[in-house]
């Protein structure tokens, strides 16, 4: 996967408590009636960030996006961009804007229409605006199609169409909601990288929903993951698949094992978990705050795993069991291991070399990992 | 200040109650309010006076303010053989109406559902055409039809079937055919319009699953398309109730219907208050009708 | 399967000889030169002198011009008022009251014609005797009473238009500075126009064939064509009246046929485009 770490949003302004946020979200929660789609949320947005709100459909990632936009407003909480509080300004007041997730393009305009509308509600000059949406419309490579009806557009297109007329306005805040969705996965990979090196040039801060993980790691200076409406987790892509911080989070990013336990020793520089799920204990190699005997899980990546049909040298995080299945996919094979307790654990192999050292199905292999690789969570 | 007038024009409610403001007021002053008009004067009686009714509220002597309910033109209505028989009559040729429009309309709805998309926009420009011209106009044109030396009767003449002219116009024969006629279009496009959106893969679902092609109409199709058809019946129903120009030009002169008998009471006999009683008690009976028509519209348009 | 088919085209078959038989009669029979109607006189016809006649009777088209403004004027009157519930009821999906008018907008599409006529009537009579206005009966009177059921018709038309409206278009040109005002006029209006038109048209064409409600709103010396048609039509069959019909049909038909050419156009050329 590719991330963009450092590259967007200079330095790392989230781990520095003096860094000004350019957006702000203060305790918002939003209630339609009874019924809670953004529960108390707080979240800091720096400049020229690309932000990614990541979950599953219905978690409430378009609600939060649309109190940015000003289309809902909160049931409770305050918005604040660039220091101003926006919580109360209507949308077509607000200095941000949004790419819908229909594209909502106007049926009846063409192009260059559709791009000049937000520039012409400013009331500039007719010049300065033929000129800006024709820089706009190279940029995102239209400059031909600028008189074609935007029904007469490709998908590809009319998402460049919805991209430009709001980017046209030079927003302070980009607010982009599945900005991909509606491509095909070709296009969609190409058109990420597009879409980064646009942000790059124009500097512009985007927020960005998405329920695809790999496009948020592709995209995204930071994710915020959101289940139920709330954001369970904030990080960079690296944190967020590394060092999860709850059962959801790891299990939403990418696939995990866990192993249910309790800790049996509660070191500064390591802990040992005993697991009856694994049939034993689990050293790992970092210390953990959690009250002893509360119950945790170790957090295992697939990739982690290294499988062997020899005893591996170690003595700590090793288990055996049985190949149950074997998925080939290509660039990696996915394995399902039975152990002894009846666990499953998923084990995942790149295929590097095309004849490489078979893995069978009903096999027995040993399943061993470094002490660095499991993650403690608590919940 | 600044904060404030945004505040002001913010406020959804504001302008959501100017959109809404004028229609619903209009309706109100121009659809709810004669109504109430209505009631009152069904509660008054005729006089020869400029309207032609006494007045509910007199001043009897310098401090007594009566109100008089007149309650003759109801009683007058069950008394009378004629209201009596002209009000189950509606109710009869309505009901009747509905039905026949539903089995001519329904397997056209269907025909034209099933249909090509091409064929489909023919068929339907064919349905609404009729719809678009004057319902008198067309009304008119069965008259022509079922005239003594009329079309049909011709036709029937030189075919050597019959001999003498049939009595086809002034008959409920003629007024059911008309009533049918002009209400078909009315039928067809709410049935379309919910046959349409049903999901075919169900009918064939049914059919894989054992029904024969009738059982899985009649098992899936027709409950799938209740709301239609429920909309339909209304559409014909209600307004067939308090029909005018049919009963008039091809019932004849003595179609009992309760539109004509409220209309020769209001133009011929200058008896508004009775003419308001059979208004009053027409409601009484569609109302619920309405009702459910518009609970069925209201789930179809949230749905 | 098969045996269903024909059952349907046949039902098919039948109800649309039902529908046109006697239009395609009054049509043949209004170049029939025979006084008699349905007598067809060989050696003169088919005639024009129908079409004649009633191009010269001054009583047809002096109701026909009263017609034609009172259907002018309703069918704007109706389409101000039915878009802007139509705006309403699909847009603001609750407020106070929302069920009554509801009720209210849908009610006269069903209401037995004689009774909103005679309930307007009586209105129209106690608000004179009450506030001195309307001062008598005619136009005025005829096009609020046009407008009261007509709007209804607009208000449904609108309000399933919109609700296949994507309502984010309407939030991408808010989102993008226009206020909501222009956004109704700059946005929702051009795109719901095809709509609009369809209800200018249907508001015209109830209002031109009205015989009830008008015959309860009119005073004297304002008598609409269908009431016109309606006296001569219960004194007997009349070939003008043929002719008349002949027109009418022709216009609808030309009208219809034009809208749904262009309609089917449009859509063509949305589809190859989406292609
Ligand atoms: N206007 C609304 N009224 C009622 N419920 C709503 C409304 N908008 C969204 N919801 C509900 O809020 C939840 C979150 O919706 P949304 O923000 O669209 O989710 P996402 O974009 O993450 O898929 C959903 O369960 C949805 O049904
Ligand atoms: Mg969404």
């Amino acid at each position: 996967m590719v991330t963009a770490i450092g590259r967007r949003a200079a330095g790392e302004p989230w781990n520095d408590p003096d860094a000004r946020p350019y957006v702000e979200l203060r305790r918002v929660t939003k209630k339609f009636g009874e019924f809670t789609a953004v529960d108390d949320v707080s979240l800091k947005i720096y400049e020229r960030e690309v932000f990614c709100l990541l979950g599953a459909s219905g978690c409430g990632k378009t609600t939060l996006l649309r109190m940015l936009g000003g289309f809902e407003s909160p049931t409770a909480g305050r918005i604040l961009i660039d220091g101003e509080d926006v919580t109360d300004v209507p949308p077509y007041e607000r200095p941000v804007n949004m790419m819908f997730q229909s594209y909502a393009l106007f049926p009846h305009m063409n192009v260059e229409q559709n791009v000049a509308f937000g520039l012409k509600q400013d009331r500039l000059p007719k010049a300065v605006i033929r000129e800006r949406v024709a820089a706009m419309l190279e940029m995102v490579q239209l400059g031909e199609y600028a008189k074609r009806k935007v029904g007469q557009l490709s998908g590809g297109q009319r998402q460049r169409v919805a991209l430009a007329r709001a980017l046209v306005k030079r927003p302070k805040v980009l607010l982009l909601d599945e900005p991909l969705g509606a491509l095909d996965k070709k296009l969609r990979e190409r058109t990420q990288f597009e879409l980064i090196g646009l942000q790059d040039k124009l500097g512009v801060t985007f927020l960005v929903v998405t329920h695809d993980q790999e496009e948020a790691m592709t995209l995204a200076s930071r994710i915020g993951v959101m289940d139920r409406g709330t954001i369970a987790q904030a990080g960079t892509p690296a944190e967020i698949y590394e060092f999860p911080n709850s059962r959801f989070v790891a299990d939403f990013i990418g696939s995990v094992n866990l192993f249910e336990g309790r800790l049996v020793e509660d070191e500064p520089e390591f802990v040992r978990i005993d697991s009856a799920e694994l049939g034993g204990t689990i050293l790992v190699g970092h210390g953990i705050s959690s009250a002893p005997e509360a119950a945790l899980w170790a957090a295992l990546r697939p990739e982690k795993i290294t499988m062997s049909r020899g005893a591996p040298p170690q003595t700590d995080n090793v288990t055996r069991g049985i190949v149950q299945d074997v998925a080939y996919l290509g660039d990696l094979s996915i394995y399902v291991v039975r152990l002894a307790t009846g666990k499953l654990v998923r084990v995942t192999r790149p295929n590097t070399a095309r004849h490489a050292e078979p893995v069978e199905r009903d096999g027995e292999v040993y399943l061993s990992w470094d002490a660095a690789s499991p993650v403690v969570v608590t919940r | 200040m600044r904060r404030l007038l945004r505040r002001l024009e913010g406020t959804r409610v504001s302008s959501r109650g100017l959109v809404v403001a004028l229609p619903y007021l209009w309706l109100i002053a121009f659809f709810v309010a004669p109504f109430l008009i209505v009631l009152k004067i069904s509660f008054s009686h005729a006089a020869l006076a400029i309207p032609p009714y006494k007045p509910l509220v007199v001043w009897t002597s310098r401090s007594v303010l009566e109100i008089r309910l007149d309650l003759r033109n109801y009683l007058a209505m069950f008394a009378h053989r004629l209201y009596g028989d002209a009000f189950l009559n509606s109710l009869k040729v309505a009901f009747l109406s509905t039905v026949f429009s539903l089995a001519i309309g329904y397997p056209m709805a269907y025909g034209i559902a099933r249909a090509g998309a091409r064929a489909r926009n023919i068929l339907l420009l064919l349905v609404v055409l009729p719809f678009w011209t004057s319902q008198l106009l067309r009304i008119y044109a069965w008259v022509g039809l079922f005239k003594a030396n009329g079309l049909i009767n011709e036709t029937l003449i030189s075919l050597g079937v019959i001999h003498q002219p049939l009595t086809l116009l002034f008959t409920p024969f003629a007024m059911y055919v008309g009533i049918v006629y002009s209400y078909l279009p009315y039928v067809i496009l709410p049935l379309y319009a919910n046959l349409e959106k049903l999901d075919w893969q169900l009918v064939e679902a049914a059919q894989d699953l054992g029904c024969r092609p009738w059982q899985a109409f009649y098992k899936v199709t027709l409950p799938l398309s209740r709301n239609g058809i429920v909309a339909a019946s209304m559409l014909v129903f209600i307004p067939a109730t308090g029909e005018f120009v049919i009963p008039t030009l091809l019932g004849g002169p003595n179609s009992l219907m309760m539109g004509r008998i409220l209309w020769d009471e209001f133009f011929s006999n200058r008896d508004w208050p009775v003419a308001s009683a059979i208004a009053i008690v027409m409601l009484l009976v569609l109302v619920p009708c309405m009702m459910a028509y518009l609970r069925i519209q209201s789930r179809g348009s949230d749905s | 399967m098969s045996r269903r088919s024909a059952f349907v085209i046949t039902c098919l078959a039948f109800g649309y000889a039902f529908l046109y038989v006697p239009i395609a009669s009054m049509v043949v029979y209004s170049f029939n030169a025979s006084q008699l109607v349905t007598v067809w006189d060989h050696a003169h016809s088919p005639t024009l002198k129908w079409f004649g006649a009633l191009l010269h009777d001054q009583e047809i088209l002096g109701a026909a011009w009263i017609s034609l403004k009172v259907a002018v004027a309703n069918a704007t009157g109706s389409v101000i008022l039915g878009t802007l519930a139509g705006y309403g009821l699909a847009r603001f999906p609750r407020f106070r009251g929302r069920f009554a008018f509801t009720a209210m907008t849908t009610a006269p599409l069903v209401m037995p014609e004689v009774i909103t006529g005679l309930s307007l009537l009586l209105l129209f009579v106690t608000l004179e005797q009450t506030i001195g206005w309307p001062a008598g009966r005619g136009i005025g009177t005829m096009i609020i009473g046009h407008m009261t059921f007509s709007m209804a018709y607009v208000t449904v038309v609108v309000q399933s238009r919109l609700a296949t409206f994507d309502r984010s278009v309407e939030e991408a040109a808010m989102d993008l500075g226009a206020r909501p005002v222009k956004v109704f006029f700059v946005i929702t209006l051009p795109i719901i126009f095809p709509a609009v038109l369809a209800g200018w048209l249907l508001a015209f064409t109830l209002s031109w064939d009205d015989l009830v409600i008008s015959s309860f709103t009119a005073g004297p010396g304002s008598n609409t064509l269908p009431m016109v048609v309606f006296s001569m039509v219960r004194l007997g069959v009349n070939p003008e009246i043929n002719a008349l019909a002949t027109l009418t049909i022709t216009a609808v038909t030309i009208l219809a046929v034009g809208a749904t050419w262009l309609t089917a156009r449009a859509r063509r050329h949305a589809a190859s485009a989406a292609a």
